[in-house]
């Protein structure tokens, strides 16, 4: 692949996605004061009258779409990573049970989400939603891609959740690479025999910087951008198992119950290879800048590479 | 309907809810009882539906947020033909159209999935929204417990709904008095709703929720007024119509026992 240019961050590819789909008369957007940073505020300046503001009050919005989907709209409804957590017990038999079709978005996940510390720095999102029966569960890694698979969500049939981060990460896609992207289909971005690199969302990024240092140093790795951690993409999964030597998952989230766990899940019904785990372990963040706070917490391209040489010695 | 019949089809179902609920051996027949008479007054002359099209985009909508008065709703969809008798005492069973709480996924009619308080005015407000947006008329009702806006998501629902004029959302409120465990006011008393919803920009009025008279009047104003939300705030009995039901906590989430069937039938004629 071609050398990653700079883009925006994940945030302002939904927010593009979202100006595009008002095409469709049935797109609502549902705003719990975040817009500006959600980057739903695009849509909101173009189509104010499909834009609902419910102010700080997370657990009304989840319902407000709700039934909103129930009377043929396809809401959109978006806020912090962390604080649609607020509204999980609305998402779970509110929006999920009755398979309302509500595409939810909380921005800002992740400890690489920075200075504004834990409170803000959800890691445990991921985990949550995969567990609700029928959810799609999406963690884009660049602007890009966030844009693509938002707007795939238009002919979704399931209520989804999409993760998207708060700061800028290089482009993994360009303009055309994008639209290869489908969800619930991990995308191949390197191909390596020695062993594989699952990652998403930021770590992306990270997972490639690794590969190429191990490349150096004569292993070769595949990497896989696993932008839907929910329908995971088992088939992909297995053909790993048959070519790689194991498996090393990355992820800016909680160990417990992540992309990590969903691939450990997997493979342990088919067992064949070692897996280990780059994430968050079980504790909270701090105030820092990404980089640090990535280095902290032990999810960076070094601690990658770490992972990949412990499997293969 | 005249008053006399909305009269009778309640009585009809007050029969219906004792004997699902007995037949299934589990169910709750006080917030049932309480909330019958403004439901028999809604589906006898309000609501606009089509029993034949349970999912006609422009009905009216009924969101029974006190999801585990379901026999409540199951005994008025029987009576309009939504659901046969089989269907309503196989309430609570496997593979019952008739589920514990309400449920859309599962029933013909139902327009929301209850069971866990405090959601139904939020859904209310998203289908008064949506309907605005189509440019139709379509009525949205709400009907939540007095113990159910203890939680905090009814409040946001309130100011939110004031704030977006939702003029056609209008919410039932059953002021039975009791909760699961025991009277509101013992449990945490939500106090002067009518005053509480008014200073949320609402427009309210107060009634005897098992005065058909009162009921029909203030569902009719309540339809015509659609200029801001509207909310009735119905003074009502747990229980009304079983003696020993009327206003005692125990009878919130209990079924029946044989001879408690016969006592209630005989009193319910």
């Amino acid at each position: 692949m071609s050398a990653p240019s700079t883009g925006g961050a994940s945030r302002d590819g939904y927010g593009s996605a979202l100006l595009r789909l008002a095409e469709d008369p049935r797109v609502v957007v549902l705003e719990a004061d975040l817009g500006k940073s959600t980057k739903s505020c695009l849509f909101r300046e173009a189509n104010p009258e499909r834009t609902v503001s419910l102010g700080i009050a997370e657990q009304n919005m989840v319902l407000v779409a709700a039934g909103m989907s129930s009377s043929g709209k396809i809401p959109f409804a978006s806020t912090f990573a962390i604080f649609t957590e607020r509204g999980f017990e609305q998402v779970r038999n509110g929006v999920a049970r009755p398979g309302l079709v509500v595409h939810l978005c909380g921005s800002h996940g992740g400890i690489h989400t920075g200075t504004d510390g834990s409170s803000a720095q959800s890691i445990e999102d991921l985990a949550l939603y995969r567990t609700i029966p029928g959810m799609t569960v999406i963690h884009p890694c660049d602007d890009l891609s966030a844009e693509e698979l938002t707007i795939q969500l238009l002919h979704h049939d399931r209520p989804s959740y999409t993760r998207t981060a708060r700061n800028k990460t290089p482009r993994m896609y360009d303009e055309v690479s994008c639209k290869d992207l489908k969800i619930g289909k991990g995308s191949r971005l390197r191909e390596g025999s020695d062993i594989a690199i699952i990652a998403c969302g930021v770590m992306v990024s990270e997972a490639i910087k690794a590969a190429e240092v191990l490349s150096s140093k004569g292993i070769e790795a595949t990497v896989v951008d696993m932008h839907t951690i929910k329908p995971l993409d088992t088939e992909l999964i297995d053909d790993l198992v048959e070519t790689c030597g194991g498996i090393v998952t990355a992820e800016d989230h909680s160990v417990i119950g992540g992309l990590g766990s969903a691939v450990a899940e997997h493979v342990s019904y088919t067992g064949g290879v070692p897996i280990r785990m780059v994430g968050v372990s079980d504790r909270f963040g701090e105030s820092g800048e990404p980089e640090e706070l990535m280095e902290l917490m032990g999810i960076t391209h070094g601690d990658i590479i770490s992972s990949c040489e412990s499997i293969l010695s | 309907m005249t008053t006399s019949q909305l009269r009778e089809l309640a009585l009809r179902c007050r029969r219906h809810i004792v004997k699902m609920i007995h037949a299934a051996g589990a169910g709750h027949p006080g917030g049932s009882l309480s909330a019958i008479d403004m439901i028999a007054a809604l589906y006898g002359n309000q609501l606009r539906f089509d029993v034949d099209n349970p999912n006609w985009d422009d009905r009216d909508r009924f969101i029974m947020s006190k999801g585990h008065a379901s026999p409540a709703v199951y005994s008025i969809l029987f009576e309009m033909g939504f659901i046969d008798e089989e269907d309503m005492m196989s309430f609570r069973k496997m593979g019952s159209v008739c589920q514990g709480h309400v449920d859309m996924k599962w029933t013909d009619g139902v327009d929301f999935s209850a069971g866990s308080l405090g959601m139904g005015l939020s859904f209310g407000l998203g289908c008064a929204l949506a309907a605005r947006m189509d440019s139709s008329d379509r009525n949205i009702w709400v009907m939540v417990g007095d113990g159910e806006i203890q939680e905090g998501q009814f409040w946001e629902a309130a100011m939110a709904a004031d704030f977006h004029s939702a003029g056609r959302l209008n919410l039932i409120v059953d002021r039975n008095r009791i909760q699961n465990d025991d009277f509101v006011e013992v449990q945490m008393e939500v106090g002067d709703v009518a005053a509480k919803l008014s200073s949320f920009g609402w427009d309210v009025r107060e009634i005897d929720g098992h005065n058909m008279e009162q009921v029909s009047e203030a569902i009719l104003w309540s339809s015509t007024k659609t200029d801001s939300p509207t909310a009735i705030v119905a003074h009502t009995t747990k229980g009304k119509g079983v003696s020993f039901m009327e206003d005692n906590p125990s009878f919130h989430g209990k079924a029946p026992n044989d001879k408690e069937l016969e006592m209630a039938m005989g009193e319910l004629s």
